[in-house]
């Protein structure tokens, strides 16, 4: 059986805006991912604690109130501080370009803005999961 | 296909008909609203058989108010212009307010940070990197003092879009005016104060729902007495739009909501007639621009024939959907967000055409974050060239009378009553809610409105068609980080300089009347006027009535 890439998506923080993790949830599973939902108002520990128990190879964070030069961050550094800096944090929501190149430049994987075809989140996940898979064996 | 017959045989439709399926471009076309039904193709008099202009329609201000709640509508009193704003701190924000009103906005309306929405101080840990980010930090009876420091309370009417904690923002409100000078009796605005929409979509909560309509209907007790010129809830849809559904979803949402504020009102022993007249509407106004419109009228003529018939009020005032209208987010870009100017316009257009009360327009950078002052300046002036311009408001319902805009609005209101059914098959409003029936719905019309858009059946400009390679760089407004480290100094010299005792005593009375079922108000403007803050009055409901958590489903 072919190795399911495992997605945990979840919203940090206190922001209650869910239609595009949900939308990308979907599409994900509809893609032939393993989706761990965690939904709303998730601490960073919860969102690192859960990433971690369930082996997950993405955390993909929503973020749509401009929290997000703190909280993905912390996230991020929790992860890495438990030893799964394997862990591709992605995401997406409100966020300038500027934090982006910011964030992106600190170890986080690609963030999206809205627009972004589901189609283009899947290609990317599948491509960089693949790839550190390939590393691993060798 | 249909056959045609020789064409001289054919009545001027059957021509006409053939003429259209000749046209047609592709086998499959998609003309669909966003409710996902087929726009008709022509207006035609055999769709509007049997509709009776005083029984359907009626005259501006007379019931069933489909062409307006006022007799004069924009020639007597334009739509409000009501900028959502805040941002940083309640001193940043005051600014803000100040340039607003000076550049011709004509009432207020507050948008709350995180930590606010859900209940917490802005020292709170789990307020870390929030405040001040996407509304303003409001966490005392202080700060709401510095919001309105220089805006006297008696000559603005000001909309707070708050839920689970309105309560306390609406005492802060009150005891702020009080320190103003200002009695309650002469406050004008708006609470949000909609609940089960939080639950449906817009997730800003406290508590859980029984006791959260509970907090509403001592709300509603409260301030028919006390703040008689208040809007005592803002029943929204826009959020359950934004949230992914259609327009039919968002107008039977939102008047099953309503009905069930009703209701619940009725049940807590107070007259209909006195608090009815006091609920308002919060609509959005998307792109599909007529079925915006019908939207919009099938939702007067609904609400008008429950409250008569279904409830029984006798006072017309509580026939009537007043609503605000607020242009749609989600239908704004990041990519080319120039092009956002323009969506803005047209959705203001449907709004005015919809004839909403009040009216706030999205600025094109708020893909990316709130909006600047040049772009929410720009914003505001589309609103007042749509008033001084186009001629639009000079004249009421203009698309009254027009075939297609009639059978719109009545598949609205049929489509609307078919939901009506199904939640009340359901158990009503908070059983649909606790089986995950409108997010459910929600959630499917969203996904299948992303696929519609991936498959290009949708075309939006500059996303999935007219596409650039360089984007532009726009200014793009930035919250000083300094903000959190500013309202946690805010927060303990407001400590330092209270009367503990007096906060601590507050509290107790507070806490006694949730549980003895006396009216909650009283209690909370007392604490407030101690300056206990948000967060510890807050504190009091989550402990007493339980904290809401949602369980995770997509």
């Amino acid at each position: 059986m072919k190795r399911k890439i495992k997605v945990l998506v979840a919203k940090p923080g206190l922001d209650g805006h869910d239609r595009g993790a949900k939308v990308v949830a979907s599409a994900l599973r509809d893609a032939g991912m393993e989706v761990v939902y965690l939904g709303l108002h998730n601490t960073p520990e919860e969102i690192a604690e859960a990433a971690i128990q369930e082996d997950v190879d993405v955390v993909g964070l929503s973020i749509h109130s401009g929290a997000h030069m703190t909280l993905i961050p912390l996230i991020r550094e929790l992860l890495v501080k438990n030893g799964a800096d394997h862990i591709l944090v992605t995401g997406g929501g409100i966020m300038p370009k500027e934090d982006i190149d910011v964030l992106e430049s600190r170890g986080v994987g690609k963030l999206f803005v809205p627009g972004t075809p589901t189609t283009e989140i899947v290609e990317y996940i599948k491509a960089t999961v693949e790839a550190r898979w390939k590393a691993e064996v060798q | 296909m249909t056959q045609s017959k020789a064409k001289d045989t054919q009545s001027h439709e059957e021509k006409w008909r053939q003429s259209l399926e000749e046209a047609k471009v592709a086998e499959e076309q998609f003309f669909m609203t966003q409710s996902g039904t087929e726009t008709e193709p022509l207006g035609l008099p055999g769709q509007i058989e049997g509709l009776d202009y005083e029984r359907d329609l009626g005259y501006p201000g007379q019931f069933p108010y489909t062409r307006g709640i006022h007799a004069s509508m924009y020639r007597g009193r334009l739509w409000t212009m009501r900028q959502f704003s805040g941002f940083g701190t309640a001193a940043d924000t005051n600014k803000r307010y100040k340039f607003l009103l000076d550049h011709g906005q004509t009432g207020l309306s507050v948008a709350f940070d995180y930590p606010t929405l859900m209940g917490y101080d802005s020292d709170h840990q789990r307020s870390c990197g929030e405040v001040g980010r996407c509304g303003v930090a409001i966490s005392s009876l202080k700060d709401m003092q510095t919001l309105f420091d220089g805006i006297p309370l008696d000559k603005v009417s000001t909309s707070m879009t708050i839920n689970g904690p309105a309560a306390i923002l609406f005492a802060f409100y009150i005891a702020a005016a009080e320190k103003q000078g200002v009695s309650p009796k002469k406050l004008r605005g708006t609470l949000q104060n909609d609940i089960l929409k939080e639950y449906i979509a817009q997730k800003s909560w406290l508590v859980k729902p029984e006791p959260s309509m509970r907090i509403i209907t001592d709300i509603l007790g409260y301030a028919t007495e006390s703040v008689p010129q208040w809007n005592t809830i803002s029943i929204s849809g826009y959020h359950i739009r934004e949230a992914g559904s259609t327009a039919l979803q968002e107008l039977a949402f939102t008047l099953a909501d309503g009905l069930a504020y009703v209701k619940a009102g009725i049940e807590a022993g107070i007259d209909v007639d006195a608090f009815a007249p006091r609920l308002s509407f919060f609509f959005d106004s998307h792109m599909d621009l007529f079925e915006e419109v019908a939207k919009m009228r099938a939702a007067r003529r609904i609400w008008a024939r429950e409250m008569r018939e279904t409830f029984s009020a006798r006072n017309p005032r509580s026939w009537m959907l007043r609503f605000h209208t607020q242009t749609a987010g989600v239908s704004l870009t990041a990519q080319q967000p120039w092009n956002n100017v323009v969506r803005t316009a047209y959705e203001a257009l449907a709004g005015v055409l919809g004839g909403t009360q009040s009216l706030h327009t999205n600025s094109m950078d708020e893909t990316y974050a709130l909006p600047t002052e040049a772009a929410v300046k720009l914003a505001l002036r589309t609103q007042q060239i749509l008033a001084c311009e186009t001629g639009v408001p000079n004249t009421i319902d203009p698309l009254a009378g027009s075939y297609f805009v009639e059978n719109l609005t009545n598949e609205m209101e049929k489509g609307c009553y078919e939901y009506f059914d199904r939640i009340e098959k359901l158990g009503g409003v908070i059983p649909a809610i606790e089986k995950g029936f409108f997010q459910r719905e929600i959630a499917a019309a969203a996904f299948r409105y992303q696929k519609e858009i991936e498959a290009k059946k949708r075309i939006i400009v500059g996303l999935n068609d007219y596409l650039e390679d360089e984007e532009e760089d726009i200014p793009i407004l930035k919250i000083d980080p300094h903000v959190d480290a500013e309202q946690s100094e805010n927060m303990k010299e407001l400590r330092a300089s209270r009367d503990d005792k007096a906060v601590e005593n507050a509290l107790k009375a507070l806490t006694a009347a949730c549980n003895d079922g006396t009216n909650l108000m009283p209690k909370i403007l007392d604490a407030a006027r101690a300056y206990a803050t948000l967060g510890e009055i807050a504190d009091v409901f989550r402990q007493e009535f339980g904290a809401y958590r949602e369980p995770p489903s997509f």
